[in-house]
């Protein structure tokens, strides 16, 4: 039987490992077959951002591994309103992620979900496991 | 480890996957094939060279569902399936065919 499987990404996505080791336990977890989420507040909305440049800290940038999720049928990103406001961010600074619906001759549909507090926690609230990055 | 194409000496790890994925070379992919008694036609080439693209855009190496899927859409519905793949790569479409073409092991794959 399939769980809900929620991934919290709460991180910048350099100066400590868990962004890069989230992304890789979910395209792990993504292999077996399970409903998967994932969900960016706080810091963690930085993962998202375009236009990412490593080049200062001398390492790769991951950041175009987030633009394949929808191959591994991961389509169900929440990003929290409230984290983006507080950092002056909007959508529009946000890598455009999608995923291609085989059922409608491979139509391309957004994967991301702008979702407020409170929404978030309803979204949570219905998961059989959640884990915290 | 190490594999000769070319007249030069590539480095590998110890499952024979290139140790520097830019020295890549399309003989280094035919000695890699020989190597396993296997010669390469188009159609091993086209599944090559599309996951060298694939990493290219995405820095990863996909998973056989998902390169089963994009095979599909790219190459024509009838290759798109694991009967397909693993008549071309006996030993595994992922492994097989990502170290042909000079990329890491797929994420997820033993």
């Amino acid at each position: 039987m399939s769980k809900k499987f929620m991934y919290i990404n709460r991180k910048a996505p350099y100066g400590t490992i868990y962004a890069l080791e989230s992304l890789e336990v979910v395209l792990i977890g993504a292999a077996f077959d399970q409903d998967v989420s994932l969900a960016f507040i706080g810091d963690g909305v930085y993962q998202l951002t375009k236009g990412q440049n490593t080049k200062g800290i001398g390492q790769k940038s991951f950041s175009p591994v987030y633009m394949a999720l929808g191959d591994y049928d991961v389509n169900k990103i929440y990003v929290e309103k409230e984290s983006l406001e507080e950092r002056g961010l909007t959508l529009d600074d946000l890598q455009h992620l999608v995923w291609e619906d085989e059922d409608e001759d491979y139509a391309e549909k957004d994967s991301i979900r702008l979702v407020s507090r409170s929404e978030l926690s309803d979204v949570l609230d219905d998961q059989d496991v959640v884990l915290s990055f | 480890m190490a594999i000769e194409a070319n007249g030069k000496t590539y480095e590998t790890d110890e499952e024979g996957y290139l140790s520097n994925l830019n020295e890549w070379e399309p003989e280094v992919a035919t000695a890699m094939a020989a190597a396993e008694d296997c010669e390469l036609t188009q159609e091993h080439w086209d599944i090559i060279n599309f996951l060298r693209e694939y990493y290219e855009e995405y820095q990863i190496a996909p998973a056989v569902r998902v390169l089963t899927k994009a095979v599909g859409k790219r190459l024509g519905k009838e290759k798109g399936n694991s009967k397909y793949l693993y008549e071309l790569f006996p030993y595994g479409p992922g492994k097989q065919a990502c170290k042909y073409a000079g990329l890491p092991k797929p994420t997820g794959c033993v």
